[in-house]
């Protein structure tokens, strides 16, 4: 039962984009088609439950027994950066048209800080393994969610016409701002 | 003058937020009040200016080919000297913005000058940029906290300028947070088109 309150506030209630602004630069970089988006949440639950995985072993068997918690930040750097890397050559091999189209949002994977902020996160809130994994995938399924939703939505807003000032940007972010409020919506579940 | 220049296409020309519009998760995150959003900014310049200087004299160093992985194991040893200072030192400040201080690493701005500034420029120069870059960035953030506190509690600086009854409370909300950058951006766009 707990694992599912998890799951699911996890994806709706603290939506990471929508409610704790984390991956704010992937939700409005790669939001303007939908398949894009759907690519890039692809890659990033799979480079987020991995990463979460190998940062919370190397927390729990090195780090805490060796009281080197304050390299924390720079470890899980490194563990993620290379975790990227790593999906990228298998994506070029195995996806090239997808590869292409990330394009120069897969590297920026690594400097997308749900990954990192998840990583950390989890070894605040002092989750096990399992519990752990769950806000793991969860996280990434809401990250996902947001960013669809809001391909789609782009999408087709630029159909509409609009005054100069507003175009591009300013549109994407108060569109932003009322799926942000949709989801305040979701306040009250869990 | 030329040195000044540098400063100033930090500060205006190339502003991280308003223009470049990196480094957006801090700037949403972190606003919810002017004195966040300029602490937030402020501790952004310690480390740009440290990375862009270091980065810089170490650019003929570093391999090519490893260059993004060492710029990002050396601003993320300077993130870590910069979250010991303000644990010690200011733990209010440090309780509030949470999580966003080791996300400072991850942070577009400080990879992104860099690679495009510090990796092609003198070490005074990269100190510079770093310096207007941060400077433009605290800017924007100190000016988005404001609007927001202003609008959404009444407050300017935590002194109360209307009674709290009478704040929009969604602009400290996440919601607002949004709204509130899509209208300052979409005003800079509408001056920029005039003039």
């Amino acid at each position: 039962m707990t694992y599912i309150l998890l799951f699911i506030s996890a994806i709706f209630v603290n939506n990471i984009v929508l409610s704790q602004f984390l991956g704010i630069c992937p939700f409005l970089g790669v939001s303007k088609k939908v398949d894009t988006a759907i690519g890039m949440s692809a890659a990033v639950t799979f480079v987020m439950t991995l990463a979460t995985l190998c940062t919370y072993l190397l927390q729990k068997l090195l780090l805490d027994p060796l009281d080197l918690g304050f390299l924390q930040t720079l470890v899980y750097i490194l563990v993620i950066a290379a975790l990227v890397q790593m999906v990228e050559i298998i994506l070029k091999k195995v996806s090239p048209a997808l590869y292409q189209s990330l394009g120069v949002f897969l590297p920026l994977i690594t400097t997308n800080c749900t990954i990192l902020g998840v990583a950390i996160m989890v070894i605040q809130k002092d989750y096990n393994l399992v519990e752990s994994l769950v806000f793991a995938i969860a996280t990434a399924l809401g990250f996902a969610l947001a960013l669809i939703l809001f391909a789609g939505m782009r999408e087709r807003l630029s159909m509409v016409k609009l005054p100069k000032a507003m175009q591009g940007m300013p549109t994407a972010l108060i569109t932003a701002g009322l799926l942000a409020m949709a989801f305040m919506g979701f306040s009250g579940v869990v | 003058m030329n040195k000044l220049k540098i400063v100033l296409n930090g500060l205006i020309k190339e502003n991280p937020t308003f223009v470049l519009m990196l480094g957006m998760c801090p700037t949403l995150g972190t606003t919810t009040s002017a004195i966040n959003g300029l602490g937030m900014g402020l501790a952004t310049t310690f480390v740009l200016i440290c990375s862009n200087t270091v980065i810089s004299a170490l650019k003929n160093l570093i391999p090519d080919s490893v260059r993004i992985p060492s710029y990002i194991v050396l601003i993320a040893s300077f993130v870590t000297v910069l979250e010991m200072c303000m644990k010690a030192y200011t733990p209010a400040l440090y309780e509030s913005l949470g999580l966003f201080i080791p996300l400072i690493v991850v942070n577009c701005i400080v990879l992104g000058r860099a690679e495009s500034f510090a990796a092609k420029n003198g070490v005074f120069d990269s100190s510079l940029d770093g310096l207007g870059i941060g400077l433009g960035f605290t800017m924007a953030l100190g000016l988005l906290g404001a609007i927001r506190e202003f609008l959404g509690a009444g407050t300017m600086l935590g002194m109360r300028v209307f009674p709290e009854d009478y704040g929009m409370l969604v602009f400290v909300l996440a919601p607002g947070a949004f709204i509130a950058l899509g209208l300052i951006i979409a005003f800079i766009n509408s001056r920029k088109s005039k003039a």
